[in-house]
Parts: structure tokens; C-alpha cells; sequence
């Protein structure tokens, strides 16, 4: 959770935990979880989705198009979860206190 | 204070190294300077796919990997050290954005010209053709195949086809011209561009497409491996899905020469490899193309054929492969040939084995085993 958190911190900016499955803590040192912070316009508009991607990208280079293609979508057998909620595209907000799960499907071979 | 001393990173003098891609990993088979010992070393990116990996000829320390994990995205890896280290690609292959098109994963390294050192080039599936100019650290797409107007027809819809999708193989670079390309699309055919990929054309005569209405299109044909003649690059070999075929330029007919071949054979396959010195000499190792296509060695015999004469004639080689039950695919990346003298012939089976023969194939033994499905091995 995000308490214990500067109040001045949280009113100009957003922090988001993104959690971070397996085959990509190579980019994070092995983090399971990482914490972007992000500017936020007005409390009416939280930080959207390309946002967070694009400040992870920022913190840990190349992780971002390992799941999402060059077109800016999400890759086949990748979802990204904001809180509980499955994400249908990236432009969905991110509200405050709800973490971003990024899920690679388990299947392989 | 002073400088560390770093260990010079040379290739080995007198002995060979193999870069064996798997679906598994990346490892290196080095032999001692007989050829006749070998060690396994790795594996390095354990459980990422990796399709091809390529040594640099012209500076003898850089290796380039094409790797994909699992799920996700496509990747370069680079080692600048022979294998010691590696680093990501800050900007791996990636169609233009704006054209609907993801690569799905890079297929085919080539190191360009020798007058080019640090350029690269990649093939990909969804077929597309990307250039480095920085050895592999960034890449950028040649518009003027991926942007061709043309391009969309040779190659069909992305998404139909094989189910693991079209690849762009066989970059072929002129030892002569760093301008005059060839490429190998296997929904598409063979390509040349003599302006370093600013324009294409396909070259595609005499090479029959028995799977298409029309049997000898202009273009659409399903071209497995190409390679030079050695030496002369006015002689390219092709193993092609509907046999083998030799050009002798400045030609632009393909010449069938899989007629040499067994009928109990055939002549099809996947991989090709030439002679490193040789120009007439040349392997392949055919695949059981009938009915449904098993893909396998025929009649679970496996075996290389050799040709002396450009494919006039073709030769069984066997000694020391096992005479019955092994039903072996060897993937087009999954042959090559080292530059010793008697050439060393290398394969790699999708069953995960290695077999190496010293005497340019008329004895094989194997070198490794139990490794993942093999996807390609390159003299390093």
C-alpha cells in the first residue's frame, strides 16, 4: 500500500505499483514490484495506462516492448489488470490506490 | 592507478566453436584442435527462444542472438566479448509505427559486407528486413522492402500462411558490392536488390510452385535456403520447398538440379550449405516431403548429400548416422560448415543432437545430445 507516503508527494503526483511478473524483473534487478511516479493533471484524471507504461519504460529501458508491439498494443497472451479490472486498452485510468498488474499467460512448451 | 589488463578476446586459432540456437537457450560446442573433443558450455538466456545466432567474421568477438521469451516481445541480444557478456538491444527490430505490422520474432541474422563493419542485417517474421548500423545495439527498418509498394502482394496477408508466419531468411550480402542483396522469403520467393534494399525485384525463373494455381508464378514461391557458391556469387544455391536449384548469373533462370537426386529421397529439404573454398561443392539433407509432410529423415535413415559438381550428381553420406528409427528434422539454420581444411559439416536435429563430421561428410559422429529442439547452429 501506498500509506506513509508524503501527503505534499501524493497531491502532486501520482505513485503507481506496477507489479511485475517473472520473465520481466530482468529489467527490474529482480523486483517483483516497482513503484513509478507520475504527474497528475487534476484529481479528475488520474494517470492512464500509457502513462504508467511510459514511466516504467523510463525507470527500466526496454521492458515496455516486450509487451507491447510497436503499434502500441498489448501483445498477444499479455493482459494488464489496473486493480482487479481487466484492461481492454491503454487509455483506461489508473485510479488512486489501484496497483497495475502486468500477466503473462502461463501456457508454454 | 592503473588499467585493469583485459583478457584479448580472439576467435581460437585451432579449434572450432558452435553457437547451437534452441528453443531453450543458446549453447557453445567447442572442440579441441582436432575436432575430435567437444564440450558443451551454457546455457546462456535459458528458456528464451532463440532462433539464430551469429558470429561476426570481421571483428571475431561479436556475437548477436535473435531470442523471444515465452509471451513476450522480440529481442537482440549482443555480446561483444565471444560469449563472456551480454547486453539487450536498446532498440531491438520493430516495424515502422503507423503500419499496423509487429514483428513477431527476428528469424535470420547476417553480418553485411566486410567493408561495413558493425552493419547488420535481420529478417523477421512477419517478413521484414531491418539494418544496424552499431553492431546490433539499435536497428532500423529498409523502407524499401517493408514500405515497398509491391511488398504486400509478394508476401501475402501476415497473418496468413504457415501458423507460426512468413519468414525473411538467407540475406545474402556480395562479397563484391555492399549494395547487391539477395533475400529468401518463405511466402514470396527470392529477391534481389543491387541498392543496398532501396528496391527489390524477384527472381523467381525456373523454380516451380507446384502448392500455387499457377505453377510457375512470378513470385509467392516458398525458397527454404540460399547460399553462394564459394567464391563466385554469380552461382547462388537454393533448397526450395519444391526441390533444389542452382543460378548461374547473370542469368536470371533457376536450373533444376535435384533431378540427381533418389527418387526414394527426393529433393527436398531444409537446409543448403556450399563448400567454404569449393565452388561446385555443396550439402543438403533431404526431408520426407510426401503426402502430409512429415518433414522427417526418409524412411528414418537419416543423411547429408553431397554434390561435387554444382548438383549434376548427388552422393549419400550415412557413415556413422543411424542406419534405421531416427526420424531427424534438421531446420534450415540447423546445417553449416566450418572453414578448415578437410571442411568440417555440422547439423542440428529438433530432437536436440548435434552430429559433426571432419572429413566433409563421409564420416559423422555425434557431439552433443539432450539439448532442446535445435533451431540453428553456426560456426562461431
Amino acid at each position: 500500500m501506498l500509506q506513509g507516503m508524503a501527503k505534499a508527494t501524493i497531491e502532486a503526483g501520482a505513485l503507481v505499483r506496477v507489479r511485475i511478473p517473472s520473465p520481466l524483473r530482468s529489467y527490474t534487478d529482480g523486483a517483483d514490484e516497482v513503484v513509478v511516479a507520475l504527474p497528475v493533471l487534476a484529481p479528475e484524471h488520474p494517470p492512464t495506462l500509457v502513462a504508467v507504461l511510459a514511466a516504467l519504460e523510463q525507470k527500466h529501458r526496454g521492458l515496455r516492448f516486450r509487451i507491447i508491439d510497436e503499434q502500441g498494443r498489448v501483445r498477444p497472451h499479455i493482459k494488464l489488470f489496473v486493480g482487479l479490472d481487466l484492461a481492454r486498452d491503454l487509455d483506461v485510468y489508473v485510479p488512486p490506490d489501484r496497483d497495475v498488474m502486468i500477466v503473462a499467460a502461463l501456457s508454454g512448451g | 592507478m592503473p588499467r585493469p589488463s583485459v583478457r584479448p578476446v580472439v576467435p581460437p586459432a585451432h579449434r572450432v566453436q558452435l553457437l547451437v540456437a534452441t528453443r531453450k537457450g543458446l549453447w557453445v560446442l567447442s572442440s579441441d584442435i582436432a575436432r575430435r573433443g567437444w564440450t558443451l558450455a551454457g546455457p546462456h538466456f535459458l528458456g528464451h527462444i532463440v532462433h539464430h545466432a551469429v558470429a561476426d567474421p570481421r571483428d571475431g568477438r561479436t556475437w548477436l542472438a535473435a531470442a523471444r521469451t515465452g509471451h513476450l516481445g522480440p529481442t537482440v541480444f549482443r555480446s561483444m566479448n565471444r560469449g563472456r557478456t551480454w547486453k539487450e538491444a536498446k532498440q531491438p527490430p520493430a516495424f515502422r509505427s503507423g503500419s499496423g505490422r509487429a514483428v513477431d520474432h527476428t528469424f535470420w541474422l547476417t553480418p553485411a559486407h566486410a567493408s561495413q563493419p558493425g552493419v547488420w542485417y535481420a529478417g523477421t517474421s512477419p517478413q521484414g528486413l531491418f539494418r544496424s548500423d552499431d553492431g546490433g545495439a539499435t536497428w532500423g527498418g529498409v523502407d524499401g522492402f517493408n514500405d515497398h509498394p509491391r511488398r504486400a502482394a509478394w508476401c501475402g496477408d501476415d497473418k496468413a500462411g504457415t501458423p507460426d508466419g512468413g519468414k525473411l531468411h538467407s540475406i545474402l550480402v556480395d562479397p563484391r558490392d555492399p549494395a547487391h542483396l539477395l533475400i529468401g522469403l518463405s511466402s514470396g520467393g527470392v529477391f534481389e536488390s543491387t541498392s543496398a534494399g532501396a528496391d527489390w525485384r524477384p527472381i523467381n525463373q525456373g523454380v516451380r510452385a507446384d502448392f500455387l494455381p499457377d505453377p510457375a508464378p512470378e513470385f509467392g514461391h516458398d525458397p527454404h535456403c540460399l547460399r553462394f557458391a564459394a567464391g563466385n556469387p554469380d552461382r547462388i544455391y537454393q533448397q526450395n520447398h519444391c526441390g533444389l536449384y542452382r543460378l548461374d548469373r547473370p542469368g536470371d533462370t533457376w536450373t533444376d538440379i535435384g533431378a540427381g537426386m533418389p527418387k526414394s529421397v527426393g529433393d527436398v529439404g531444409f537446409p543448403l550449405v556450399a563448400h567454404p573454398s569449393e565452388p561446385d561443392t555443396l550439402w543438403v539433407f533431404p526431408m520426407d516431403g510426401t503426402d502430409v509432410w512429415p518433414r522427417v529423415s526418409p524412411g528414418g535413415r537419416p543423411a547429408a548429400y553431397r554434390s561435387l559438381d554444382g548438383g549434376r550428381s548427388w552422393r549419400r553420406q550415412d557413415t556413422g548416422f543411424p542406419a534405421r528409427d531416427a526420424w531427424w528434422t534438421v531446420k534450415r539454420q540447423a546445417m553449416t560448415i566450418d572453414g578448415r581444411s578437410p571442411a568440417g559439416v555440422y547439423v542440428g536435429t529438433t530432437s536436440g543432437e548435434v552430429w559433426g563430421s571432419r572429413d566433409e561428410g563421409r564420416t559423422w559422429r555425434g557431439l552433443a545430445r539432450h539439448l532442446p529442439e535445435i533451431y540453428a547452429v553456426e560456426v562461431a
